[in-house]
């Protein structure tokens, strides 16, 4: 384990991340089509709507908080696969996860005839825990292991397969294929308190398995064979981790879409800034992946006045150039 | 004495090789045929031969001369076109995942394309020079993006698989912003179809298989070579860098003209080098066959779409679907054989 390279105190870093992403927050209720002042935006957070400025922050107080929850749950689902897998390519959208989700709400909705929100999120997560252990699977046969390069083909492949299945499904469906569109790409415009109120649950049952599991990726990274050697159950350990993962971005997936990168470039970041212990690293992914998303949906708004950028592509945007760095950063036999 | 041991033996391969080409042309030829006749009716085939020469035949005229005749020539011309693209780059890289379907090239000429017809409502010649401009744009960028100290073919597939994810969300942007968005246009461009097309695509098609195929199977011989690796090709006397920018333009040619007109059909120029591979043995070169095999499916998938699945799918959902599989396969084996991917 190398040392820390920032002589900041890690505590500062995270309460200065936690004040960016609250800045970010205030912002994502302030800035729109139509710009608000602050006076405006607190009437609104009091749930005032004689203005219409009043109105309007109202209307995107449902937005900014589904922003923060699905870019928390998003970031820390990441930094777990990649302490999981010991990979640093491992995201869920890299890994085909979120294709997986996109598979089994169509599913659902086609062929069994499931309307009710409630249910999505079970079929997501279901759907997202069935693709991760599919993928890591192919990827880990072999000598090696999970390598970076089996990892990333086996989700590629696996995310064409799915998202071919997905057309296939919808296509007979003519009543329901309006809605293909809407699962190629992921937002957060359309978020309604309800339906964000819905998955609550499913990611605070994630946050606890993923902070539960922090100390014990601590020892995953120190190779299976010593940390069994430390008294470390490893298979217990990675499934417990790999299902705080995968309820999390399964339920982000169920209300936003495909959303990706998020979990790739955060923990990163993150690692750059905090070093590798993970009791550090998962709450700061947390907070990161939440100003993130904040900040990619705020762009995209403020890029395609008066209309919007959905926040998938932004990140898109945003993440394959980092990806790429991974990429080249890499020793070669790492690969 | 070495000569009458060798000869006997290259004789058998070549007789072999013409046998196996042959019989994929009759394949292509067969499921042409096919495709003319069989549809919401049945042609007999001897009208279908009367309006392919010209007569007018009542009641056949215009199903297998407008409707069927365009779609079988589309699909025969892209499937080679995706066939002998897709294994140009396989053979060149060394690696079967190393295709333009994987590596993002398709995912570049198709982007171009979808921006093109949403935002610029271009059509016909301009949308294929469009299309090879960003394809080949998108392939230089990844292999420069690639090369430190040389290309290894693993950062090569690492970062198109991320360009690509980055491409398909512009594709996914397009879509979702195009005015009277239908399912049909989007369909063409998320999974590759050949419905409703129009017989004059056929003449790009046609012009880049000429040209660009032309371009590619000229420097067949010089391919053959670097599958012994690029030191031992280059002592032979082969300029590796100068075959390399040559192929490689040509098959990105190849596949982004046929990307422009029919949309990313999947796997089709991942799926035909090993298939032909298989068929073919190693010996000679795949590309000939490649390009068969590309038409093959190209035909097959869109016909077995139509007519053999309980709904009406476009050829690149059944092409998808059905080349998943083998590459998901292709990873286990080659995980298991500890190979080099």
């Amino acid at each position: 384990m190398t040392a820390r390279p920032s002589p900041v105190p890690r505590g500062a870093i995270l309460l200065g991340a936690l004040a960016v992403m609250c800045l970010l927050a205030v912002l994502s209720i302030a800035v729109g089509t139509r710009s608000l002042g602050l006076a405006e935006v607190l009437g609104g957070l009091a749930g005032r709507t004689e203005t219409i400025g009043q109105a309007a922050a109202g209307l995107r107080v449902p937005r900014t908080l589904l922003a923060v929850l699905a870019g928390a749950a998003l970031g820390l689902s990441g930094a777990i696969l990649q302490g999981v897998t010991r990979n640093p390519l491992a995201d869920p959208g890299i890994l085909g996860i979120n294709n997986g989700a996109a598979l089994a709400v169509v599913i659902g909705i086609a062929w069994f005839g499931i309307g009710a929100a409630s249910s999505y999120i079970w079929l997501a997560i279901l759907g997202a825990g069935l693709t991760a252990a599919f993928v890591y699977a192919v990827g880990s046969i072999g000598r090696g292991g999970a390598t970076p390069l089996k990892l990333a083909l086996a989700g590629a492949a696996t995310s064409v397969a799915l998202s071919s299945l997905t057309l296939a499904v919808v296509l007979p469906r003519a009543d329901i294929a309006g809605g293909v569109q809407s699962w190629q790409v992921g937002g957060v415009g359309g978020a309604t308190l309800d339906r964000t109120l819905l998955v609550l649950p499913f990611l605070g049952a994630g946050l606890v398995l993923a902070l539960l599991s922090a100390r014990r990726l601590n020892l995953l990274a120190l190779g299976d064979d010593l940390a069994a050697g430390l008294g470390e159950k490893v298979a217990l350990a990675r499934a417990g981790a790999s299902l705080g993962a995968i309820l999390l971005c399964g339920a982000a997936t169920a209300v936003c879409g495909p959303i990706g990168f998020v979990g790739l470039v955060v923990p990163h970041v993150c690692r750059l800034l905090l070093g590798v212990d993970h009791r550090w690293l998962l709450p700061a992914s947390a907070v990161g992946g939440a100003g993130l998303l904040l900040a990619s949906d705020i762009t995209g708004r403020i890029l395609a006045r008066p209309s919007e950028l959905e926040v998938g592509i932004v990140t898109a945007l945003i993440g394959a150039p980092v990806f790429i760095w991974i990429v080249r950063r890499q020793r070669l036999r790492a690969l | 004495m070495i000569a009458t041991l060798v000869t006997p033996g290259r004789h058998r391969r070549l007789t072999r090789r013409r046998a196996v080409m042959l019989a994929l042309a009759a394949v292509v030829a067969g499921l042409f045929m096919l495709t003319l006749m069989l549809g919401q009716s049945l042609t007999p085939p001897g009208d279908v031969l009367r309006v392919l020469a010209g007569q007018d035949v009542p009641g056949a005229s215009f199903t297998v001369g407008q409707l069927r005749l365009p779609r079988a020539v589309i699909a025969t011309l892209a499937g080679m076109c995706l066939g002998l693209g897709g294994a140009a780059f396989q053979v060149m890289l060394r690696n079967p995942l190393a295709s333009p379907d994987i590596i993002g090239v398709s995912a570049g000429a198709s982007a171009a394309a979808v921006f093109a017809i949403v935002f610029l409502s271009v059509s016909g010649a301009s949308l294929s020079i469009i299309a090879i401009a960003a394809g080949l744009g998108v392939a230089a960028l990844i292999y420069l993006l690639s090369f430190r100290d040389g290309v290894s073919g693993a950062r090569l597939i690492l970062v198109g698989i991320g360009i690509s994810s980055m491409i398909n969300s512009f594709i996914a942007y397009a879509l979702v912003r195009a005015p009277g968005w239908s399912l049909q246009e989007a369909l063409r461009w998320l999974g590759g179809s050949v419905n409703a097309v129009r017989i004059e695509q056929a003449g790009p098609l046609l012009a880049a298989l000429v040209v660009f195929g032309g371009l590619v199977l000229s420097r067949s011989r010089d391919l053959e070579t670097l599958r012994m690796g690029d030191d031992m090709a280059a002592a032979l006397g082969v300029r590796v860098g100068a075959v390399r920018l040559s192929v490689m333009m040509g098959a990105v040619g190849m596949i982004a003209v046929a990307t422009s007109v029919t949309g990313p059909i999947a796997f089709v120029a991942f799926l035909a080098g090993p298939i032909a591979l298989r068929i073919i043995g190693p010996h000679g070169s795949v590309l000939i066959p490649a390009a068969l095999i590309g038409a093959i499916l190209v035909l097959g998938g869109d016909y077995g779409g139509k007519f053999l699945l309980p709904a009406r799918y476009p050829v690149g959902v059944v092409t998808g679907a059905l080349g998943a599989p083998f590459l998901i396969w292709l990873i286990i084996r080659a995980n298991k054989t500890g190979g080099s991917l």
